[in-house]
């Protein structure tokens, strides 16, 4: 448990370098949000009002600790744009690229980990090198390509799915639910390559050390081995990865809800940008962040669960 | 044996290949890339990968256009990897309060996923130029490899070799350069490889939300997100401009499959 | 086995967490009444009578109209709102919320008679003093220049139960057009979120970056508008469009590419109608080396506008030689077009009098978010190097453009297409005065200025026709910029749909589109 502290202690740390970092990022080179929403009507009466009114007059340090609580208020601040609360504006939309994001991951993780053990049980068997080639294949394939393949090929042709309209989460869910699963996949391609790669890697690793010829030559079979002992053994790094996975699924997410047209944070956030809208970027990112190193910590504690062995080793 | 340099070899003679067809495009193209006209036709003879929305020669900006990516990807690995290794070296080294320090910055900034991150970059330097795609995905680059180099700077640090070197008073400078450098190579130049796809990947991305490299001095991620569009009546501009993405990335890919076979760990 | 059962209790408790999470999903849709809108019209198989219309961008700020600025908002807020006149396709204007109006003998008093049993979509009635409100909002001057700069000539507004009547301080005969500015209720506060109009349909939702829904109002005055429901979704990439309009997801969509159009051939009726906007190559005349009419008119010479429209636009879109496009029948001079014919020798000549002879470098800015403007760019930049001018593309964002180049002039050329905010000449030809607020070419011509002001000092209109006709060759005479196109409209609308009518202003009224 002590080890759990730690690494949620770690976390927090992190978050608050992370907002930091996004906080003065922003605050240092979006200059005036105020002299943005006037825009041409700029005066310095007006501005001085709608900055007092904003907050903006502030000092630097008390504006963060007053954005920073507000992830747990609720009070982010108002978007330039669209003149209503952020948080308003962002949260349903989290909440698509959240099961977005855990469509996805779960997509990679059943699919990977079968994959992998199959794929390094043949190791060195006929089909090897295809399946690696295969697989370096998958990994050249940009995400948005995918995407307009799978929408023409299961929305167009096959008439699975419809390409465009995204139902509304909260009264079709499953509907929704069928509708992200090919934006899912088509963020998984890749991904999945990886982590089968990864994963088969680790297991041949495992399989070459002193344990495995033990056993082997006590008369246990390969099979028994690998899904008796080497599988825990190699599952630490690929739960690592696929803790990584999550940032490559929310980088992926942002330009594949553009393909799809799905209402999630990615858009938003392109849009932001080019809108200026910087008080939505700022909470886009460093949401996105967080849900980024929460994913890393869960692993590292599922690690420990796994691996006692990193129970002494403290950091991995 | 024979199959791990199949791999390398694979790689190199199709990556050998694009470097060629690159090279050539710096003095020779079959067309003016940037030559307009109305007539927009499949491939043929004049065209060999057709014309498109603009009746340019797709095969001549394909080329001009991996010249393009290519130098984007060099480039943005180039800064992520100098700088990574600089800073994987004086963390991993030296340790102590600076390794705490740079390292909590640097999980703070794998935080944000790499398209995020440029996004970030970009919207902060300002989008379209060319100049500023670089920086921002060079910038993302920095953490994996300091990470990676970190971890083998630490390992070598308490070799036997290096306590020997620092014992006849090598300076900490050329321990690290001339001493441990080569000997991390073996870690580096896989995750190089890996990099580089990234970039190219990434470059692509980029370009297909609007913010990355501008016409008409077009990247092939441009040139992918645009082709696109008109998926319905020149299936072959999105072919021919996807078909050499993937011949890049895929053909770097088999090179660090067959350089991590090489050093005889597969992952 | 207990790690199996760990893993396992993990997948089920996120899942759970999502299914928890996404019960709320609908708090983002926003209601014009404070109602939940209508459970299941996403969801569930949609009832035969509503469309889905595919937009670009998000609607800009707020929703009111009298704020908006962005020709995108007016676009599908045509539909919402109308004024006490309102236009017509043919470019003419009819009475609305106005049953009709009396001109005084000196033409500065009009008087409007309200229509009988027009009402708000809240319900309300429309009175006069809605009326006066709306009018005085757009003219009230005291927090610097008015909504609408034009009605600061409006010098006393009265109201009677059933009348209206604005007196001018001066005949002038464009008032009447921008009367076409929307009458709100007096007693709202809630027009940027939930706008309240009088137009055939009534706003329900806006979810941001997402969709905008419309419904039929029942109560409208004239006649109802055929679909029951209208819903605007965003797309930003054309390949997402594209596969919308196939699938199904949507059924209309304005603006189309050449390319994309060709492509939907099979499913759809294309319709082609005019954008109504001067594309133009817009040049800084206060920066070197624009400041030279010379080498403005070099330009001209280079820039071979056929060749554009044939290269990036299949030959669809207008020619045009000045700040007019052909839909103005009244204004537009089909003459000025062919002022400078293509001529690279002449153009070179013209380059170095002006002391380049060796061409030089120069930056087109272009908003990265319209693609016709960067395809026109393109084909300039080809078009430029025949004479030794590199030009360079520099792409911004929308919101970049509009505070850079836009209000801040500090660029050297831009591709855009300027639109008229409503039916009049001067709505085209202001900004070009060296004293309007909006002028960002920084154009500054004498001769122009004395024009426009004996324009608005004349009184009859035929006296006034001849003095725009006369700016706007002055504009072509100095090459003020290198004037293109007026683009063509290019609008799939899916068979079986039927009614669509374009305008001389960049509206989109779907209240006579129906099914057949």
């Amino acid at each position: 448990m002590k080890y759990a502290a730690k690494k949620i202690a770690a976390m927090l740390f992190t978050m608050v370098i992370v907002s930091l970092l996004a906080f003065t990022a922003f605050s240092l080179i979006s200059g005036d949000a105020a002299e943005i929403m006037l825009g041409t009507q700029v005066t310095p009466e007006r501005l001085a009002a709608l900055r007092a009114e904003l907050g903006l007059d502030r000092p630097l340090p008390v504006r963060y600790v007053s954005w920073l609580l507000g992830f747990f208020t609720g009070d982010l601040g108002v978007s330039i744009k669209y003149n209503q609360p952020v948080w308003d504006l962002i949260a349903p939309k989290a909440l698509v690229t959240l099961c977005l994001s855990i469509l996805c991951f779960l997509l990679i993780t059943t699919v990977s980990i079968p994959l992998g053990l199959r794929s390094a049980a043949r190791s060195g068997g006929p089909l090897d090198g295809l399946g690696t080639v295969v697989n370096q294949l998958c990994m050249a394939v940009p995400s948005f390509f995918t995407g307009i393949l799978l929408s023409w090929g299961f929305g167009i042709a096959l008439k699975w799915f419809m390409p465009g309209s995204f139902p509304d989460l909260g009264s079709d869910f499953f509907g929704a639910v069928k509708y992200l699963f090919f934006a899912a996949a088509a963020i998984a391609v890749p991904r999945v390559a990886i982590t089968v790669r990864m994963l088969r890697g680790a297991i041949l690793t495992e399989m070459r050390k002193d344990y495995v010829r033990t056993a082997i030559s006590r008369g246990a079979t390969r099979r028994q081995v690998l899904y008796r002992h080497v599988l825990k053994n190699s599952l630490a790094p690929v739960v690592t990865l696929l803790a990584q996975t999550m940032a490559e699924i929310v980088a992926a997410g942002i330009v594949v809800e553009q393909v799809f047209v799905i209402p999630g944070l990615g858009r938003m956030l392109v849009a932001s940008i080019s809108n200026r809208d910087y008080p939505v970027v700022q909470a886009i990112v460093v949401i996105l962040a967080f849900w980024v190193v929460l994913a890393g910590t869960a692993a590292d504690i599922i690690n420990q669960r796994i691996d006692p062995r990193l129970r002494l080793g403290g950091d991995t | 044996m024979r199959r791990r340099n199949s791999y390398l070899t694979a790689g190199l003679i199709l990556a050998g290949l694009t470097a060629a067809l690159i090279l050539l495009s710096f003095f020779w193209t079959p067309c003016d890339p940037n030559a307009m006209s109305a007539d927009r036709s499949g491939p043929s003879l004049a065209h060999l990968m057709g014309t498109d929305n603009f009746g340019r020669d797709i095969l001549s900006r394909v080329m001009k256009g991996a010249g393009a990516t290519a130098s984007i990807a060099l480039a943005t690995v180039a800064i992520g990897a100098v700088c990574g290794t600089a800073i994987g070296a004086l963390t991993g080294y030296f340790g102590g309060i600076l390794d705490e320090v740079l390292m909590r910055v640097n999980d703070a900034l794998t935080a944000f996923p790499s398209v995020l991150l440029a996004l970030v970059v970009i919207s902060v330097l300002g989008p379209g130029k060319k100049i500023n795609v670089i920086l921002a995905l060079g910038l993302v680059f920095i953490p994996s490899f300091a990470r990676l180099t970190r971890t083998a700077f630490a390992a070598f640090r308490d070799a036997n070799y290096v306590k020997c070197a620092r014992l006849m008073g090598a300076g900490s400078g050329r321990i690290l350069l001339v001493h441990i450098l080569p000997n991390v190579m073996h870690v580096l130049l896989p995750a190089l490889t890996i990099g580089f796809n990234n970039a190219v990947l990434a470059e692509a991305s980029m370009s297909y939300l609007g913010i990355g490299v501008t016409p008409p001095d077009a990247s092939l991620g441009y040139m992918l997100s645009e082709a696109q569009g008109m998926f319905g009546i020149a299936p072959w501009y999105a072919v021919g401009t996807g078909l050499v993405i993937i011949l890049m990335v895929f053909s770097l890919g088999l090179i660090g499959e067959g350089l991590q076979r090489r050093n005889g760990e597969a992952d | 086995m207990r790690k199996k059962l760990l893993s396992l209790l993990l997948l089920v408790s996120l899942l759970s967490a999502v299914l928890c999470g996404c019960k709320d999903g609908s708090a983002e849709q926003r209601t014009a009444d404070g109602q939940e809108p209508a459970i299941g019209s996403t969801g569930e198989t949609p009832p035969a009578n509503e469309i889905t219309v595919g937009i670009a961008q998000d609607l800009d700020d707020s929703l009111d109209p009298h704020k908006a600025v962005a020709a995108g908002t007016k676009e599908v807020m045509f539909n919402v709102f109308e004024g006490l006149m309102k236009p017509t396709p043919d470019g003419d204007l009819i009475p609305a919320v106005a049953d009709h109006y009396e001109l005084s003998e000196d033409k500065t008093t009009y008087t409007f008679t309200l229509r009988q049993g027009v009402q708000f979509h809240n319900g309300e009635p429309v009175e006069t003093r809605d009326v006066v409100y709306s009018i005085q909002r757009c003219a009230d001057d005291s927090e610097g220049e008015p909504l609408v700069p034009a009605l600061s000539a409006v010098q006393n507004i009265t109201a009677d139960d059933t009348t209206v009547t604005i007196t001018l301080d001066q005949p002038n005969t464009e008032f009447l057009s921008y009367l076409t500015l929307a009458i709100l209720p007096e007693d709202y506060d809630q027009q940027d979120t939930a706008p309240v109009g009088t137009g055939p349909f009534k706003f329900v939702s806006r979810a941001a970056q997402d969709n905008i829904v419309l419904e039929r109002f029942n109560s409208y005055w004239g006649t109802p508008a055929y679909l029951e429901r209208v819903t605007f979704k965003i797309m930003e990439n054309t390949d997402s469009i594209i596969i919308s309009l196939q699938s199904g997801a949507v059924d209309l969509c304005a603006h189309l590419s050449t390319t994309t159009a060709a492509q939907l051939e099979n499913d759809f009726n294309i319709e082609e109608g005019t954008m109504n906007l001067v594309q133009a190559l817009y040049l800084n005349n206060a920066e070197k080396p624009f400041d030279d009419i010379r080498v403005r008119q070099a330009l001209c010479y280079a820039v071979d506008k056929q060749g554009i429209i044939d290269i990036a636009f299949a030959g669809y879109g207008h020619p045009i030689g000045s700040s007019m496009y052909p839909a103005f029948g009244k204004y537009f001079d089909e003459s000025l077009t062919n002022r400078y014919t293509p001529d690279l020798e002449k153009a070179k000549q013209l380059l170095s009098d002006a002391g380049y002879p060796d061409g030089f470098s120069m930056t087109i800015t272009v908003p990265s978010n319209y693609q016709p403007h960067i395809d026109t760019a393109q084909v300039i930049v080809g078009q430029l190097a025949q004479i030794g001018v590199t030009a360079e593309i520099q792409l911004v964002e929308w919101g970049t453009w509009l505070s850079d180049v836009y209000a801040g002039r500090q660029f050297q050329s831009t591709v855009v297409g300027v639109d008229a905010s409503n039916m009049t000449a001067r709505a085209l030809l202001e900004r070009f005065s060296s004293t309007a607020g909006n002028n960002f070419i920084n154009y500054n011509n004498a001769e122009y200025d004395a024009l426009f002001a004996k324009a608005l000092a004349s009184f009859d209109d035929a006296g006034q026709t001849a003095v725009y006709k006369q700016m706007l060759e002055s504009l072509t005479e100095n090459a003020a910029n290198v004037y293109i196109q007026d683009l063509a409209d290019l609008v799939a609308v899916r068979k079986g749909l039927t009614g669509l009518q374009f305008y001389p202003i960049y509206v989109l009224d779907l209240s006579t589109v129906r099914y057949e």
